[in-house]
Order: C-alpha cells, then structure tokens, then sequence
C-alpha cells in the first residue's frame, strides 16, 4: 500500500467552529504538515481530527459519506466557493494538488437563513426534503404500469431530463447565492418532471407548490447573478430556473389550474 | 442480559410455497391474508433505511395505507448508498430481441450466485424484474434512450444478453430519486413520517415478535423509542467491516447486527464480494475506495504485461504481442465480462505473479484505446464520461489517452440477516430487504442486479409479506404496544450503558476509532479478503479478538454524546469487530470455494474455485451466542429442484 505520489505538503487552517446551534462561533486556526498532495480534501481533515483527538479536543464535525461526488452529503465552502476552488465538482472531489504549499486555507458551513447550523461545519438541510414534498414526483403508485416502452422519449428530451435530473441536493447553489436562493435546486426537479411527459398531470400544482415552499422556507429570490451555476458540482444549468418561471407563470394565470387546485397554496 | 432475546427453536422454516416455480409468487399472493382497507390505518410499521429497498417499501406500504415511520442516518431519505451504484438494472425484458427471458435471467443468477441462493427467491426476483422498469419509468426515471424513443439496454458481467437499463453512470441515483420522490409523496400525504439523523440502535421484543426500535438522534444524542406492528430492516450491507470499501463512510452493519444479538440468524457472512474495476489504494490516509463502473468492461480491455520487467514501462510503449488480456485468454466467451468474483481473482493472479502494474505492483490496466479507435471519443465519452471524469480527478491522469489503472475492492455483502421466502428474519415481525438480507445472490452477485434486488423487495415483496404477516397475527397485533412497556424501558437502557460505556473507556486510552477500526479492516482483507486459508482465518480470529481488547480498554475518545461522528464510528466498530470474528469462523466453517468464498485448500488444478456440493449446498444461519464467544451455525439446505447444479464455467 505505498502511496502513488509521496510528496507532501504543509497547510494552514482556518475553520468555523460552533458548538451548537444557538451557540455563537467563531474561526479557529490550525496548521498540519507532510499532508500528501495526493490525500483529498475531506483526508486532510480526517488527519486534523485524529490530531486533535490525540491532543484531547473536540475533532471538527463535517459531513460526508460516499465520497465520490453522489450523494450530496459534503457541503463545505472553501476558500470562499461552495465545494471549494475546482469547477464541477463536490468538496470530497478536491485534492490537495489543488492548493499551494503553506496556503491559509478558509473553511466555512453553508451559509444561509434556511440552513441552520448545528454544529461546526455541519448545517440542516431539511428545507430541501420540504421543497420536494412539495411536488417533486408524479405522483404514480406502486403497481402495475404501462410497459415502459409504450412512452416513448425523444433521446435529446430524456437527456435533457438527466441533465437536471443529475441534481444531488447538496446545497451549494444556495451557499454560493448572495440572496440564498434555492431556485437552481427547485427548478432542476421542476424542469425534470416538465420535459418528461409522465409528470405533465400534475405539472401545474407542482410548480406553484414547490415554488411556494421554497419561499417559506425562507430562501431569497433569484435575481439572475448565475454563482448558483457556477457552485454546482453537477453543472446543472440555470437555463432550468427560465423553465421553473415559465412554468410558474403558466401555472399561475391557467383558469383551468385555478379552478381546478383552488388556491395556488398547497398547504404543506 | 436482562430483556427478551429470542433463542432459536432450532427449526430454519424457508416457507417457499409448494408447486411448481413458476407459480410459487402467485400461489403465494392468492392465499396470503389480506388487511382490509379500513384496518390498514390501525397499523404502523417501521422501516429503517432509506436506500432502494428501504425506501420502496416504506413508500409502498404506505400507499396501502399503513402508517409508516420512516428512518435514516443522513439529513434526507435522498443521500443512502444506493445513491452510488453506477452502472445499472437488469430486468428481463427482453427488448433487444436477444434470447433473454425470465428464465434465463433466473439461472444466470442461479449460475452467477454459484449455485449457493435459493431458486425460488431468485425466480421471484427475475419475475418482479420486468414490473420494476415500468414502475421506475412511470416515476420519471430518466434511463438512456435510442434515438427511436425506446429504452437503452447495455450487457454486464456474467450474461450474454444486453438487459441492463441505466441513467448514464448514474443508475442507482436516478432509481433512488424515484424511490425517494414516491417516499416524499407519502409525507406529504401524512402516511410516512420521516425521521432523519437516527440510528438504530436495538429491536425491541414484546411477547416474541418485533414491536420496536430504540434510535439515537444523532445531533442531539437523544436516545429515543418508537413502536409499532413490524419493523423492516434496509440498512444495507457490512463492506465497511474492511475500513477500506467502495462503501459510503457511514454505512455500517449496526442494525441488523442489533438485530442479529437479539436473536435473528446471520445468514452466509463469509460470502462478500470484491469488485473488480475499483480504483487501486494510493496510500495510509486513505478513508474509502472508488468503484469504476462494471460497464466499463463493455468496452475496456483488461491487460497485465507478459513480462514482469516491462510493468514499470509506461503502457503505451508496450506492444501488442507483449501484452496478456488474460481474462479474454482465459475465459474467451465470456472475456472481459467475466463475473466479478472470477474477475477479481484473475487481477489478484496476476499481480501475486509479479505482473502488476502502477507504483503499488497492485493493480491491472483497463483499456480504452482499442473502442475508441473503433467507435470515437465522443461515443465514449457519451458511455462513460462521468466516470472517466472521476478517474481524472482522483488519478490526476487522462483516461482517454492512458489505461485505467484498477483493483479489486470490497463492495457488496452476499450475506446478511437469515429471511425466508416472505423476507422474515428467524425474529418474527422483523423483516430485512435489500442488501440487509442474505437472500438472492449466493455466493456471489452479478452486475445490476443489486439495484433489481433492492427494488424487488421494496416494490413487489414487502407490500404483500407485511400485509400477510398484519393479517396472519392481527389480534394480536391490534392490542397496540406503547413505549412504555418494560421491554422498551430495559432496551433503551441497555443502550444508554453501551454508550456511555464507551465514552468512559474513550477518555483514558490512548488509540483513536479510527485506528483501531484501520487495523481491523487490514486483517480483515488479508486473512478474510479474496483468499482465505485455515491457517489464516484462525490467526485472523486472534487477531481480531486483540483488537476487540484494544477497543474495550483503550479506546480514545473525545467530544459529547451529542453530534459527534466519532462516537458514531466507534459505536459501529464494536459491532464490526464482532462481525470479523463471526466472518472468519463461517469462512472456516464452508470448507469449500464457491463464488466470492475462495477457501485455498478447494480449487481445481487450473486454479478455479472448486465447489463441494455434497457436504455445503447449504446457506449457513449463525445463531449470537455471546461477546467473544463462538456463534452456532444452523443450516438451510438448498434443494435445486429447476437447475442442474453444475460446475460453473465462463470458458
């Protein structure tokens, strides 16, 4: 088990520390030397904790669990970018080769209203589950279907669909936004389900609930900056946030949608 | 101890419907009891996990109209470790118009699992195939198209039809979402509550049936109880026992070990499977392994150098005539998609010769250059690019210009909690699905059909096993249990002890979690891994009974009982240790190779692993009898009544 590359390299830290959440935190600085430049991000700091383990401190908590850029779970911001400096990829996709030697090095939680934070780097994302529950899905059961080759998908549409369907909820187009919104998250579900004709039944109710359910959850508005893009390990286009309006605004002036869902509050 | 644990009645009932295979489900479904309508609402059961097993089943049983509880260790039910699985689903369609059939994909998995799962479930399961395809596209799963608007088959290892459906390398994610998305429906509805950030931590038995759970909250430390009429456990497999797996850092073997201490038999632990195309370890620090993608062997060639003194040359100066695709050499109808198990030890033969390649000497090339001479970049790129992109980030080298340079790894557990046909465990009221269970794949499981079994058992098992158990027991049962039954009171302190007692011994050692659980994982794969001899599994239990020592006296620990993952970590590591010991003694116990159980001393002259039909057609069921102590095996025979069993060639 020798290591492809041994070269190592010394790093500075400086990481949001908070007890809890109604604690109050503050930056704590570290240093950590002959750290591999090929080790990841996320080995960096599995390596400060069994260091501060072994000096009798509190390690700093952080999520994550596949470690492969899937299931959304990490969620730092680094150096001032959600998921750190790389493009297009989550923060346990960082290396170390991306950093200079002897480089301070600033981690910090997701930062926004609707992502309270419960300890050190570790945030609650619950308001996305909420945003979902709203209308994410088409709503058919369990059971007998059509066979699956009776809906027949245009190549470009079904890929189009994945492209926003590829999504993994981490957050960081809310982190990266100034205004905290969740537009890029909601509008990547809401352009899945438009394009595919199995969500079109109840295409109307979901836009308008999901929509709604993402301002009560206290994220701002999208006012076109694009850092959402930008921040998203998974390239999701803000072409879908266009679809999301567009499609919010069809919804919402439709009589039939009106007369038919009463009012335009699911009632989540 | 001081609360109900079952002991076994020593009778391992499989319950598989009599008459012929084809028509076990149905006979099945047509004399289950049912729950009426109205009825279904006075029932609740609990569902923990939240992968494709575990969220189909809790989305679906509360469309029938129970009230499920719904639980996870992650934030969202969105993030469990299905999420991973890249390559794809196989379902017997037959849209390609090549021969395949519900039959074929029945004994392919019969073939594949070596011959050690039983017909019956696997039959099931082949049946329920098509059904999971129609479902999946009916929630907007997103699979590859043609041009033409139909479905995209691609081929894995160990078929010769093309019946795998995908989402580009993003199979598992797409089928979870759905899962995940049906599951948010019934929230929204009020028919499942979720419960995030809990782990659990024990079953609770009232009167010899599962009425409950004792969970921590793990951001508050609360410890908390939950009952109710049935509990289903989905909590996925125990890779992570070898530390290093492609496995997510937090999947673990804790519930359904819990389980396991209360009474529920352990089915085939030995049986784990190590991957073949994983990316190879780089060094000490690292933390998990990644998997390349099955399907890349659709298009990738395997290759060792012929001679030893050219695996330090740079790939591309390697001749044709100097290069050995061995798996094509050796297994030519099968080539490059041979099983995973025959794979993985093929790249284990190569490297233990001395024609391993990379820094390590532990690794094989997998190459591209030969299809993208033939079908382009772009068409590779359109297969595979996430994967190649993944390769990139981690390797810092260009897949599309130099070969993939790969591993076997730990990545899924055959073995798993003992169900019969209905997915029971030996624990009545408890049933165990997906990955959880030793059930469906012998002893060993084809590409794509992890995600097929999953969803099986989410969709189309659970639904009516748990309906027909509600049904079967229903007076009992709607005489409800309240959390304030002793049984709960004694579990949930037994819990309380289990932590704190770790916290106490955490504040004077002086070796951390993490530590102790590296060293497990190393003793793990290598008297335990892809090779395994008695000499070296009786070591290997000594071994791990040092460390189970190390982790009672000198464990270090800092931080709360609040959010804290290293108390998470520790917590999991002492039921892996466990697990270690009981692995080694069943791979001890199976004096045979089959599948991914290579035993040294069983293998035929050219090197194959030699199966002994008489003495272990069996599924071994290990009954807890103690820390520390020896387990007690009982045996399920398998009866092959549909296949012949034969010896299981790829040539």
């Amino acid at each position: 088990m020798s290591a492809s590359n041994s070269k190592t390299m010394n790093v500075r830290l400086k990481i949001w520390r908070q007890e809890g959440p109604s604690a109050p935190g503050a930056f704590e600085e570290y240093s950590l030397s002959g750290i591999l430049v090929d080790m990841s991000f996320l080995e960096m700091l599995d390596t400060l904790n069994e260091k501060l383990i072994h000096e009798g401190k509190r390690p700093v908590e952080f999520e994550s669990d596949c470690r492969e850029g899937i299931c959304g779970t990490c969620s730092l911001m680094v150096q001032g970018q959600a998921h750190g400096p790389v493009r297009g990829a989550t923060t346990c996709q960082l290396y170390m080769r991306s950093f200079q030697e002897g480089e301070l090095i600033t981690i910090e939680p997701w930062r926004a209203k609707a992502f309270p934070i419960l300890r050190d780097l570790v945030t609650d994302r619950r308001a996305f589950d909420r945003i979902q529950m709203a209308g994410g899905y088409t709503g058919a059961k369990t059971g007998p279907h059509a066979d699956a080759n009776a809906i027949l998908i245009p190549k470009d549409i079904a890929d189009r669909a994945m492209d926003a369907a590829a999504c993994i909820g981490c957050g960081a187009c809310v982190a990266a936004c100034p205004n905290a919104s969740a537009s890029l998250f909601t509008s990547a579900k809401v352009t899945q389900f438009a394009l595919l004709p199995q969500g079109h039944a109840d295409r109307k109710r979901r836009v308008i609930r999901m929509v709604d359910q993402m301002d009560k959850e206290g994220f701002g508005s999208c006012s076109n900056l694009q850092e959402c893009e930008a921040a998203c390990p998974k390239k999701i286009s803000i072409q879908n946030i266009a679809i999301m309006k567009q499609e919010y605004f069809k919804a919402a002036i439709s009589a039939d949608f009106r007369a038919g869902m009463g009012s335009a509050d699911g009632g989540a | 101890m001081s609360i109900e644990n079952i002991p076994f009645n020593g009778k391992l009932d499989s319950g598989v419907p009599a008459g012929p295979l084809e028509k076990k489900w149905d006979s099945y479904k047509a004399n289950m009891k049912l729950v009426n309508p109205a009825n279904k609402r006075k029932y609740s059961v609990i569902v923990v996990g939240t992968g494709l097993a575990g969220g189909a089943a809790a989305a679906s049983l509360a469309e029938l109209g129970y009230n499920v509880k719904s639980f996870c260790t992650h934030d969202s039910a969105r993030r469990a470790h299905s999420i991973a699985a890249q390559g794809g689903i196989n379902a017997a369609k037959s849209y390609p118009n090549d021969g395949d059939s519900v039959w074929r994909l029945f004994y392919d998995t019969i073939k594949g699992g070596d011959y050690r799962a039983r017909e019956a479930n696997v039959y099931r399961l082949a049946q329920n195939s098509t059904s999971i395809i129609d479902q999946c596209v009916a929630q907007g799963v997103p699979f590859a198209r043609e041009y033409s608007g139909e479905l995209a088959n691609r081929s894995f290892g160990g078929a010769q039809v093309s019946r795998t459906f995908y989402a580009r390398g993003q199979t598992g994610q797409q089928l979870l979402l759905g899962a995940y998305s049906a599951l948010m429906k019934e929230v929204d509805k009020g028919k499942v509550t979720l419960y995030p950030y809990r782990e659990m931590l024990d079953v609770v038995m009232v009167d010899g049936k599962a009425r409950g759970i004792i969970t921590r909250n793990l951001n508050t430390g609360e410890i908390e109880r939950h009952a109710a009429d049935a509990v289903v456990l989905a909590t996925g497999g125990y890779g992570r026992v070898y530390f290093l797996s492609t496995n997510a850092m937090n999947s673990n073997v804790t519930a359904i070990w819990r389980a396991h201490k209360r009474g529920a038999l352990f089915g085939n632990p030995c049986y784990v499977q190590i991957h073949p195309t994983c990316i190879p370890v780089s060094g000490n620090h690292q933390a998990k392994l990644t998997l390349m993608s099955e399907s890349l062997r659709n298009d990738g060639r395997v290759w060792v150098p012929k001679k030893k003194e050219d695996c330090k040359k740079d790939p591309s100066l390697i001749p044709e005539e100097d290069r050995d695709y061995y798996l094509e050499r050796k297994y030519p109808s099968f080539g490059n998609l041979a099983p995973r198990d025959i794979s993985s030890r093929a790249a284990k033969e190569a490297c233990d010769e001395g024609r391993g390649v990379g820094e390590s000497g532990l690794a094989v090339y997998l190459d591209f250059r030969d299809a993208i001479k033939r079908d382009g970049e772009a068409a590779i790129r359109e297969r595979y690019g996430n994967l190649f992109d993944m390769y990139h980030e981690i390797t810092n080298e260009n897949p599309y210009k130099t070969p993939m340079r790969i591993y076997p790894a730990v990545h899924y557990t055959m073995g798993g909690l003992w169900v019969d046909y209905s997915l029971q465990t030996t624990l009545p009221g408890l049933f165990a699905a997906g990955e959880a269970n030793f059930s469906d794949h012998g002893a060993n499981r084809l590409g794509a059909s992890a995600l097929m079994q999953g969803l099986s058992d989410g969709y189309f098992v659970l639904p009516f096993t748990v309906t027909n158990y509600l049904g079967t027991h229903a007076t009992e049962l709607l005489k409800k249990v309240d959390t304030q039954h002793p049984a709960f009171e004694s579990a949930e302190k037994e819990v309380r002890a289990g932590i704190q007692k770790i916290l106490e011994v955490g504040k004077k050692g002086s070796r951390t979690p993490t530590e102790i659980y590296r060293d497990l994982g190393k003793v793990v794969w290598e008297k335990i891994g892809m090779a395994r001899s008695e000499k070296g599994l009786k070591e290997a239990i000594a071994e791990i009974k040092k460390l189970q020592n190390d982790f009672d006296t000198n464990l270090k620990l800092t931080g709360d009982d609040k959010l804290n993952k290293n108390l998470e970590t520790a917590g999991r590591l002492a039921d892996f240790l466990e697990l270690a010991h009981l692995m080694a003694q069943d791979a001890l116990d199976r004096k045979e190779s089959c599948g991914g159980h290579f035993r040294i001393e069983s293998q035929t002259s050219d090197g194959e692993a030699q199966r002994n039909d008489d003495e272990f057609a069996y599924v071994a069921a290990w009954e807890y009898k103690g820390r520390g102590k020896d387990s007690t095996v009982h045996k399920e025979p398998l009866v092959y009544e549909n296949v012949k069993l034969s010896v299981r060639s790829y040539k």
